[in-house]
């Protein structure tokens, strides 16, 4: 779905390229934070149905992507064991860690299982009372209070076999670490929708003001995605830098309040690394002290494991925005969704493999032009 | 994994003292917890985010996001075989 005849509404569609085409009168970078948004972005080639001027820059928003290489270490130690059963959400199993992932453990023998839902995995728990059963709770503040209430559930009901690996990361930081970056681009934010519809919007206008850019919640269908553009826009042209709501159909101001209350009594904010760019202060979530006996680092004794990650992938760079991704060298050649280098390959929404399936770049070189094929 | 999606509440149940409902997303049938949103009401819509629902929404614009996800392939994606998925070349999903 590259033409815009194929939107859902072309005639709003075109309404709203019309509008940022004739708003914008300088080059303008915008980061959208969500990895929803990188994948529709591709996938509907919105990107290159704006003007030039607007460059969309594709930001860390994919929690599969940034969760880091240790993390999926010790995913893997732990799902080798012959005494758990390893559930997790499908897009992690071809997360490649050192050697191996998660579909290798499972062909060598090792119990892994994907589920739907956490709540699933509890229940796989209180039907084998005699096994260790893990869950790999990563994801952003969408995926946090879910996992939250397994947790909660896990302990009301007493059931002891369940624990959760916990890689959550929160969005804010994460928009304060690229800002602080002395090699930022970005000029305005694209703020993730569903994170929002948890969070809210109070923890925005602090950032815009701070760092002067333009915070619009946007969500990720196609014409979402052009109206926040749009307003996004609207305001850089008039210098402005405020916070505003696109997506108000499933964004209140004050986000879920029951999901918030829950994320603060079982989660405590962490420093968290995150895969491609390292340690942001505050940017995560891990167990509170009274939820430490589930945590599955503690009950399996993984903590020691550390790891470095390999030189030749730049998705740390990708994920800054710093390159697109068929800039990578490796890009399409040794580095496919087939047998992925980084994490940025690996999911539908990391922005190399949007880029890979949506869009057929030759390789580092290949002109903007002959892209929208396929 | 990242997705949420609308769904609409056909009934509405306890179990062991969690407030569940079965979601009907667009003939994909599942479990969701409703604590987040415990006055949510049969027949209304929600976006669900692995079997959660976060927020209400209102019919017209579910059923139309519901119509984009299908027409997509979004939701074989969302609901389909993971197994299948990750032992799949990424152009045979295509
Ligand atoms: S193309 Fe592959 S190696 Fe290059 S940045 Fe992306 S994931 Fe890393």
């Amino acid at each position: 779905m590259k033409y815009i005849e194929e939107f859902q509404d072309p005639r709003l569609a075109q309404r709203l390229l019309d509008e940022i085409h004739s708003t914008v009168t300088r080059p303008w970078a915008m980061m959208e934070v969500c990895g929803g948004q990188t994948h529709s972005i591709i996938r509907h080639g919105i990107d290159q149905l704006l003007p030039d001027e607007v460059e969309l820059i594709h930001g860390p928003g994919c929690p599969v992507c940034v969760t880091p290489l240790e993390v999926i270490d010790k995913a893997l130690e732990i799902a080798s064991r012959p005494d758990v059963v390893f559930c997790s959400f499908g897009d992690m199993l071809r997360v490649p860690g050192t050697g191996r992932d998660l579909f290798r453990v499972k062909s060598e023998g090792g119990d892994v299982r994907v589920v739907y839902s956490p709540l699933d995995a509890l229940r796989i728990a209180q039907q084998n009372p005699d096994r260790q059963v893990v869950f790999f709770g990563i994801g952003f503040e969408t995926t946090a209070p879910p996992n939250a209430m397994t947790v909660y559930q896990a302990r009301r009901l007493g059931i002891r076999n369940f624990s959760l690996l916990v890689s959550h990361v929160r969005v804010p930081p994460a928009i304060e670490a690229i800002m602080r970056s002395p090699v930022c681009r970005v000029q305005a934010f694209l703020a993730a929708g569903h994170v929002c519809s948890v969070m809210g919007t109070a923890e925005y206008p602090e950032l815009a003001e701070r760092f002067g850019v333009p915070i619009v919640v946007t969500g990720f269908e196609p014409l979402d995605i052009l109206e926040g553009v749009r307003r996004t826009v609207r305001q850089l042209e008039r210098g402005e830098h405020a916070v505003d709501n696109a997506y108000p159909r499933a964004v209140r101001p004050e986000g879920n309040p029951a999901a918030k209350a829950m994320l603060e009594d079982v989660f405590e904010v962490t420093d968290r690394a995150w895969r491609g760019i390292g340690v942001i202060p505050d940017s995560g979530w891990r167990l509170a002290e009274r939820y430490r006996e589930f945590d599955a680092e503690h009950r399996f004794a993984v903590d020691s494991i550390t790891t470095e990650e390999p030189a030749a992938c730049r998705s740390g760079e990708v994920l800054q925005g710093l390159i697109k991704p068929h800039e990578c060298e490796a890009f399409g050649t040794l580095c496919t969704p087939r047998n992925p280098l980084g994490a940025t390959m690996v999911s539908n929404e990391g922005a190399c493999a949007a880029y890979y399936l949506y869009r057929r770049l030759g390789g580092p070189t290949a002109p903007k032009e002959t892209s929208t094929v396929g | 994994m990242c997705l949420a999606v609308p769904g609409k509440v056909l009934d509405i149940e306890d179990r062991d003292g969690t407030r569940m409902a079965t979601v009907d997303f667009g003939g994909v049938l599942k479990e969701v917890c409703l604590e987040y949103l415990p006055d949510l009401r049969v027949g209304e819509y929600a976006i669900v985010h692995v079997g959660f629902a976060l927020q209400r929404l209102d019919e017209e614009s579910a059923k139309r996001t519901l119509q984009l996800f299908e027409n997509l392939g979004m939701l074989e994606e969302e609901f389909g075989d993971p197994w299948a998925a990750a032992a799949a070349t990424p152009e045979a999903q295509r």
